[in-house]
């Protein structure tokens, strides 16, 4: 389905705008709205999801307070994982300028390597995962153990999402449908990769500053 | 645009399993939430009839309801752990799927492409698929019903650690695991629907159609949608956490050394029963409001059009609904005022809480300003939409008492508590959702609803739900607690006993007189008076430029443009009473 998105909004005519009369409030075209609907469902997603782990973060305060909080000792994965993440973030941006400058080969490289590090992001997590429990920890164990499962897994539930999502725009950008002026589903998926590694970055440190 | 001209013209004639069931058409939608919604209504319904029963005559043998009851009614007198699920179950199914889906789902869906001037939502499939999943939800939340164990027993607020133990009750085991599942996928619903609702009102609004000239239902809509977007996945944080310490095994909620059923719960340590309340209610103030503020928006919209007035202070009325929004998320403190909270949070709480006071009377004084020297007309529309005025400031005042910590440590858990929340954040709605069925029906399926039997409907259950609710504050204030099995277990509620009797009399009455509507409504379907113009009420808003019902697509070969706002009701020098939002202020300078 052909849609009208923000990138091909420079190179399209809009229809024209008949003059605003009077009434009971304001004028002009309402139509003209500067954001397409793809990107307000996005930051929409994203909010909802900022609320989810706002929520979790209180709990996880207000817990840290009580006096049966145990800090476990954070599996040394997360190091690496970090740096990968952040590197799959740098890598779809870099997708993200290519495809602006038209250089469509350097655009699927950077995206396939994009996801190929959110993979391993992913695996370096089970990895964590699995150095948790060699080390006796588990979901049970200690309040932040408990968390740390959960807020590590729901984080890895979205970064899925995010796979699935960048998969679907690679395969859009092998079947040559990503130009640069048309090429809104790899921003929005850069959008929301970025989020999640600002996200992981975030619970990172709070998981890290107990 | 062109795709939705070329489905306008050439759309293949559907069968009747995509026209009306696996549709994604928004007004298809609208009416499947309407309709659903109204069958977990009559669930709700049937559930406090039972209630009532049990609070009139707690003591009184029931053969009758022993036949129909076996388990339940067992020795012919209710077991005490029935009464409670019927409380659980009352308040879950009337405030999430009753109230919250029949406005945003139900009206929501049904009106905000056709009031903006859409052809249909922006994602129509996800539209469609949130439905489906509210339909599931129903359907699990139903089904707690019917489990052996028993339907869940911890009231609609799940207070932890009661739902955080599945052996605390034999409710809590198999039911309350449904009730989190089921609210979870209403979450997942809400939340489809709601990205749905922003974006479309901000992105797909007709040529014309700027953010002041939209009715207020639209703002309502809009605002509403964007407190259950923040709200909602809140409670599904607090749903994840109790979940995983029902069958993970962790301690979120649960301290060391409870004791359930006489039986120490060993294995959890460290947990916090109050979290849940501070979650929950963080969620739960705006989810009150995500159940009143459409009932405001469509209660406007209503009022003006029948007392042929514009709405007083439009531009307040918008305000004071940001207002209200923004400050729902910052009184949740209000709902725990005898949890310990220190008294200084506690008067933070109050004077956040006493601040939706201004906003809220301002709304009501912009009503008053509306119906003020009009020349109203009583349709049933118009008189449910005024009731709604009523009952929101009969219980909105005793809000102001039970946001003061100091009023409220007395009246905390009691009936006063039951009668406030009940005129204020469910029967006012009702009315204004009753208004709005009786106002959009001929748009909803071209045909009129029977007048006379809606202004009986009116009438019954306007005096009805006085009678019922207004004695609850005496009960309240006499000491009757909330949520109580059977009051005259306590010799200082005895002598209020008689108020009980004359409350549940009036609620079946109340509950009887509902039929009339349910038959005026399903008969309407079929054999109302067909509507033969486009705008019978004479209304302003887009909805009513348009056949009843409205076409596949809503608007014809152009979408309409606006030239004014919706509420050019009798304006000076005009030969008609109102100014729809299409016609251009060009012709009115002719005159």
């Amino acid at each position: 389905m052909p849609v009208l998105t923000e990138d091909r909004r420079d190179i399209i005519t809009p229809p024209p705008v008949l003059p605003g009369h009077g009434g009971g409030g304001g004028s002009g075209d309402s139509r003209a709205f500067p954001v397409s609907k793809y990107q307000i469902a996005l930051w929409i997603v994203l909010t909802t999801i900022v609320m989810l782990f706002a929520g979790l973060t209180s709990a996880y305060i207000v817990l840290r307070g009580v006096p049966a909080w145990q800090n476990i000792e954070l599996p040394s994965m997360l190091w690496p994982n970090t740096v990968v993440l952040f590197l799959s973030s740098i890598a779809i941006e870099f997708s993200r300028r290519a495809v602006r400058k038209n250089h469509l080969q350097a655009m699927k490289t950077w995206l396939a390597l994009s996801g190929i590090l959110g993979l391993g992001f992913i695996g370096g997590q089970i990895a964590a995962w699995r150095q948790l429990v060699n080390a006796g920890v588990y979901l049970p164990s200690t309040l932040q153990s408990s968390f740390f499962y959960l807020l590590t897994g729901l984080h890895g539930l979205h970064l899925m999402g995010g796979i699935v999502a960048l998969s679907f725009v690679f395969y859009r950008a092998l079947s040559n449908r990503l130009t640069a002026f048309n090429h809104e589903p790899l921003k929005l998926c850069a959008t929301y990769w970025h989020v999640m590694d600002a996200l992981w970055i975030y619970l990172f440190l709070l998981l890290l500053l107990s | 645009m062109d795709d939705a001209h070329a489905a306008e013209h050439h759309h293949p004639q559907l069968g009747f399993w995509r026209k009306y069931v696996f549709s994604t058409d928004h007004k298809i939608i609208g009416i499947q939430y309407l309709i659903t919604a109204m069958a977990m209504a009559i669930v709700g319904g049937l559930l406090s009839m039972l209630m009532r029963y049990q609070l009139a005559w707690p003591t009184s043998l029931s053969p009758i309801m022993a036949k129909i009851f076996p388990v339940a009614f067992s020795g012919g007198i209710m077991e005490p752990g029935f009464y409670i699920s019927l409380v659980t179950m009352h308040g879950t199914i009337m405030v999430f799927f009753l109230f919250t889906a029949v406005l945003t789902g139900g009206f929501g869906n049904f009106l905000i492409p056709l009031q903006i001037g859409a052809r249909d939502m922006a994602f129509p499939f996800l539209n469609a698929l949130s439905y489906w999943v509210f339909l599931l939800s129903c359907i699990v939340i139903f089904s707690a019903l019917f489990v052996t164990s028993g339907a869940p027993m911890g009231g609609w607020t799940a207070y932890a650690p009661l739902s955080a133990v599945p052996q605390a009750a034999p409710g809590q085991a198999t039911g309350m695991t449904l009730w989190i599942t089921a609210i979870a996928l209403f979450t997942a619903s809400g939340l489809m629907g709601g990205l749905n609702y922003v974006t479309t009102i901000l992105t797909m609004r007709t040529r014309g159609m700027s953010m002041m000239r939209l009715p207020l239902t639209q703002w309502s809509l809009l605002i509403t949608a964007i407190l259950g977007l923040l709200a909602f996945p809140v409670l599904l944080a607090a749903g994840i956490l109790l979940l995983f310490d029902r069958m993970g095994g962790t301690s979120f909620f649960l301290p060391a050394g409870i004791i359930m059923n006489q039986m120490p719960l060993a294995g959890h340590a460290g947990g916090h029963p109050l979290l849940w309340q501070h979650l929950f209610w963080f969620f739960g103030h705006p989810e009150v409001y995500i159940v009143i503020l459409p009932a405001m928006g469509m209660a406007s919209d209503i009022l003006s059009t029948f007392c042929r007035k514009p709405i007083f202070s439009y531009r307040m009325m918008v305000y004071s609904m940001v207002a209200i929004a923004a400050l729902s998320f910052v009184v949740w403190g209000h709902h725990m005022f005898v949890s310990g909270m220190s008294p200084f949070l506690g008067s933070v709480f109050t004077l956040t809480t006493l601040l939706i006071a201004v906003p809220s009377a301002i709304k009501t004084f912009n009503w008053l300003g509306t119906v003020w020297g009009a020349r109203i007309r009583f349709t049933a529309a118009g008189l449910f939409a005024l009731g709604f005025v009523s009952l929101f400031v009969s219980g909105g005042i005793s809000g102001i008492f039970l946001g003061t910590s100091a009023a409220d440590i007395q009246l905390q858990d009691t009936y006063f508590i039951v009668a406030h929340f009940h005129l204020v954040m469910a029967i006012a709605p009702l009315f204004a959702a009753f208004g709005g069925l009786y106002f959009w029906f001929p748009k909803m399926f071209g045909r009129f609803m029977n007048e006379t039997l809606g202004k009986l409907h009116f009438w019954l259950s306007f005096t009805g739900v006085y009678a019922v609710f207004f004695p609850m504050h005496v009960l309240g204030i006499g000491g009757q607690m909330r949520r109580i099995y059977d009051p005259t277990q306590y010799m200082f509620l005895v002598p209020q006993q008689p108020v009980n009797v004359f409350i549940s009399i009036a609620a079946f009455i109340l509950g009887a007189s509902q039929l009339i509507f349910l038959f005026n409504f399903f008969g309407s379907i079929f054999g109302g008076r067909r509507v033969t113009e486009y705008n019978p009420w004479h209304a302003t808003t887009l909805e009513w430029s348009v056949p009843s019902p409205p076409g596949h697509g809503n608007f014809g070969v152009e979408l309409p443009t606006v030239h004014r706002w919706a509420f050019d009701f009798a304006v000076p020098g005009e030969k008609e009473d109102f100014i729809p939002q299409t016609v251009p202020a060009t012709v009115q300078a002719k005159h």
